[in-house]
């Protein structure tokens, strides 16, 4: 592999990572605060304005770095994937103009509204800011999956004048390889974001202040979490096999299948040896479980390796255990929310501890979770760029040694910088809780720190 | 509609969307060169940063809605511009990442050297976008050393004087369109220092405007299309006409004509460069043989067309609720009551 093609690989790799690191919590953080501001609207009560405004200021902080390394993916196609931009650009361009024009624009001008109307604008018009913030973050997530949907299951193009050309619009964005990802991928970015609030309630919580608040809040958090932490198992399982049938070596990678067979077992402990093309341990053995989870059919027929060519396979490790992570952390999940279920239910949360601490502590792991189900999707495509079509060594630009090494240590360099920055005033605001409010005789609320 | 000229279209389209960015980018970036020289406390910083604080997100997504249209409608010119100016792309994306980020988190601690460091980090970026865009189409306008095997030059063939000369152009244009923008939207010692700084500001931007327009008649064929079809010869005309409008009025204290004047200096002038790009979209300086036509470059007909329905559905839909939203923000902001990014 020539260093040009590993440096883009390794470039496009971390800052598609460290976009992602916002855009999860952006995404589902959003939806709660629009969830608060539409509970202000309906019940007059000031606490859940001040819910908006406290998790809002976060939201923001974050917002700024989700747009800004948003931006270098949009470049980075043109700048360091050129020959991909000339052959698929026809269809790939589109959903990320329409992306632009229907998304960004809508969550940027309205996120200005709510920032500097907040206190000037009435309730409805702050709450609908906000849904249309909340909007704008969930259409952007549609249209670049949609994008990302036709590298891993090409729909509605011809080979034409040497590129791909645009022959069914319809069928591009009803892909359905695109529908299963971005469904799964939204309930996991609401789970960052239902996450995020409880834990940072959790943090309040266990030093009893502001109890009342983030009390609310952490329902809040807990709701939303429980509906999409029990929902993406299901969502889950549903993308992972369609993955497996459209992308067999991606299949054959998630579960380290060497050998195509028919009533495949499922090992609960399984380490694989890609080298000798085989599993050192299979323990915990299930029966049958495997063709299960691929086919619907505890007898269905599994297509392994040896069925595949060499130089069309993933790397097995990477995909194998960024595939395991993410279905354990994603189980843990459901046991975690229904566990805080339960406790406030029975009206125990706050006395429990051991629970707020368990929360607070796994605030990151949301994050591992989703990024690890990137890396399966994306990894797990290669050594394809788009499935089938393109590989990714023929996608690089022909540009110099000397300008990828620029761009790198640059871009490591500077995204570390807004990474601390960012870290810094999430955990000094998180931390400095809300504001108190005291409503004046005019109505107005005046805000002492 | 033929394929032709839907492509001829979305040449059109392309060419305004870069043109909206500038015009409304302009006075964002101006007020962030300006920024520490106008704001001399935490109190008129704010009034700075309300200033553009609920439009400069919108205003930047115009230049994504750029490049993802050039993305989509012209994939190969795309693909070129952006490898082949690679080490200035990278340059402009730094600047983006630091001109948001020190415009937001400037307030969002009270220690000193955070506050100054984002402060810089703001003013610099902006003044480095506001050269390098300058200097990037500069060298569209002028042509691009691409050969047959692509760019032979590199980050430092562009930088020679029409190029430098379009990045002063850039820069004077916007630090005119930045200071007349903050003496729009603010009251109190902050627009005093705006009008000192706009009227230098304005000579050297209609000084750098003739120059720009000399330079071009004599080192670039930009005009050649002009010479052609000669009532074209309006826009460029119009660019002088803004130019000088607006120097008039800003010695009258018209701000708010004067900033329209800037605005619409900055619109025809682009409309002039693209209008002479035409129909090249990547030329070259080497040999036009080189050159990338909007016509070679153009997506598919099938693809243009869906991408120019969504566009007449969506960008009248954009420009309304922005404009909403400056009506929404219509009031002058004071000293007492601006609260910037906290």
């Amino acid at each position: 592999m020539s260093d040009v093609l590993l440096l883009s690989r390794f470039q496009f790799a971390i800052t598609v990572f460290y976009h992602f690191l916002f855009v999860p919590l952006t995404i589902g953080l959003i939806v709660l605060i629009a969830w608060m501001e539409a509970q202000h609207v309906r019940t007059k009560n000031p606490l859940y304005r001040q819910m908006a405004d406290f998790w809002g200021k976060l939201f923001a902080i974050n917002f700024v770095l989700g747009v800004v390394t948003g931006i270098t993916m949009e470049f980075q196609f043109g700048t360091n994937w050129s020959e991909y931009s000339k052959y698929m650009g026809d269809i790939f361009g589109s959903p990320l103009a329409i992306e632009a024009l229907v998304a960004f624009f809508l969550e940027s001008t309205f996120m200005g509204i709510w920032l500097f109307g907040k206190d000037k604008i009435s309730p409805k018009l702050r709450a609908f800011s906000i849904w249309m913030v909340a909007l704008g973050t969930n259409i952007s997530a549609l249209w670049i999956i949609t994008a990302n949907g036709f590298m891993q299951n090409p729909v509605g193009y011809i080979e034409k004048n040497g590129r791909i050309e645009l022959q069914n619009f319809w069928e591009v964005v009803t892909n359905p390889y695109a529908w299963h990802m971005f469904v799964h991928t939204v309930v996991g970015c609401y789970i960052v974001g239902a996450f995020f609030v409880m834990a940072v309630s959790a943090w309040h919580l266990l030093r009893k202040q502001h109890v009342e608040f983030f009390k609310k809040s952490f329902k809040y958090g807990l709701i939303l979490g429980l509906i999409a932490a029990t929902a993406t198992p299901f969502i889950g399982h549903k993308s992972a096999s369609f993955a497996a049938k459209m992308q067999p070596a991606k299949g054959a990678a998630l579960e380290a299948v060497w050998e195509t067979k028919e009533s495949l077992p499922f090992h609960i402990i399984q380490i694989p040896d890609p080298e000798n093309e085989r599993n050192i341990v299979e323990f915990l053995t299930i029966p049958k479980l495997g063709s299960y989870f691929y086919t619907h059919s505890f007898d269905g027929k599994v297509v392994g390796f040896d069925q595949i060519p060499k130089n069309e396979r993933p790397n097995v490790n990477i995909v194998f255990y960024s595939f395991r992570l993410m279905v354990a952390l994603g189980l843990y999940f459901v046991a975690l929310f229904w566990y805080g279920f339960y406790l406030y239910r029975k009206n125990k949360l706050v006395e429990s501890r051991r629970f707020l601490k368990l929360v607070m502590y796994s605030v990151l792991l949301p994050y591992v979770a989703i990024n690890a189900g990137w890396v399966v999707a994306e990894v797990g495509r290669q050594p394809w760029t788009v499935y089938g079509l393109m590989r990714t060594a023929e996608a690089v630009s022909p540009i110099s040694l000397s300008q990828i090494l620029f761009s790198l240590v640059s871009l490591v360099l500077f995204y570390t910088i807004l990474l601390i920055a960012d870290v810094y005033l999430m955990l000094k605001y998180a931390k400095k809780g809300p504001y108190t409010s005291t409503a004046t005789k005019g109505g107005e609320v005046q805000h002492v720190s | 509609m033929s394929h032709e000229t839907v492509a001829i279209i979305w040449f059109g389209l392309w060419g305004l969307i870069w043109t909206m960015y500038f015009v409304l980018d302009g006075y964002t970036l101006g007020t962030g060169m300006l920024f520490p020289f106008l704001a001399k406390n935490r109190q008129e910083r704010n009034q700075l940063q309300e200033a553009v604080g609920p439009f400069w997100g919108g205003n930047e997504v115009w230049l994504i809605t750029a490049g993802g249209a050039t993305f989509a409608a012209f994939p190969a010119v795309y693909a070129d511009l952006f490898s082949f100016l690679y080490t200035p792309m990278m340059l402009i994306l730094f600047a983006l990442f630091f001109r948001a980020a020190g415009l937001e988190f400037m307030h969002k601690d009270d220690a000193p050297l955070w506050q100054k460091s984002w402060k810089w980090a703001f003013t610099i970026s902006s003044f480095a976008l506001a050269l390098l865009l300058g200097v990037a189409f500069a060298n569209l306008f002028y042509g691009l050393k691409i050969g047959p095997s692509g760019y032979e030059g590199t980050f430092f063939s562009l930088l020679h004087p029409y190029g430098l000369l379009g990045g002063l152009l850039f820069i004077s244009l916007f630090a005119v369109s930045g200071a007349l923008w903050v003496m729009l939207k603010t009251v109190g010692e902050v627009v005093e220092r705006a009008y000192t700084v706009v009227r230098p500001a304005a000579v050297v931007a209609v000084v750098t405007l003739s120059i720009f327009f000399v330079a071009t008649s004599n080192r670039t064929s930009l005009l050649n299309n002009f010479t052609k079809f000669p009532i074209l010869w309006i826009i460029p005309a119009l660019t002088f006409v803004f130019a000088l409008l607006m120097l008039l009025f800003v010695w009258q204290k018209r701000i708010g004509l004067a900033f329209t004047n800037i605005c619409l200096t900055i619109f025809t002038l682009m409309a002039t460069g693209f209008i002479g790009m035409f129909p090249n979209m990547l030329p070259s300086r080497i040999n036009d043989e080189y050159s990338t036509t909007l016509f070679e470059a153009a997506g598919s007909e099938l693809n243009l067309k869906i991408m120019l329905g969504v566009a007449i559905v969506m960008v009248p839909i954009v420009v309304g609720y922005q404009l909403w939203s400056y009506k929404l923000f219509k009031e002058k902001i004071t000293k007492e009551t601006a609260k910037g990014y906290q």
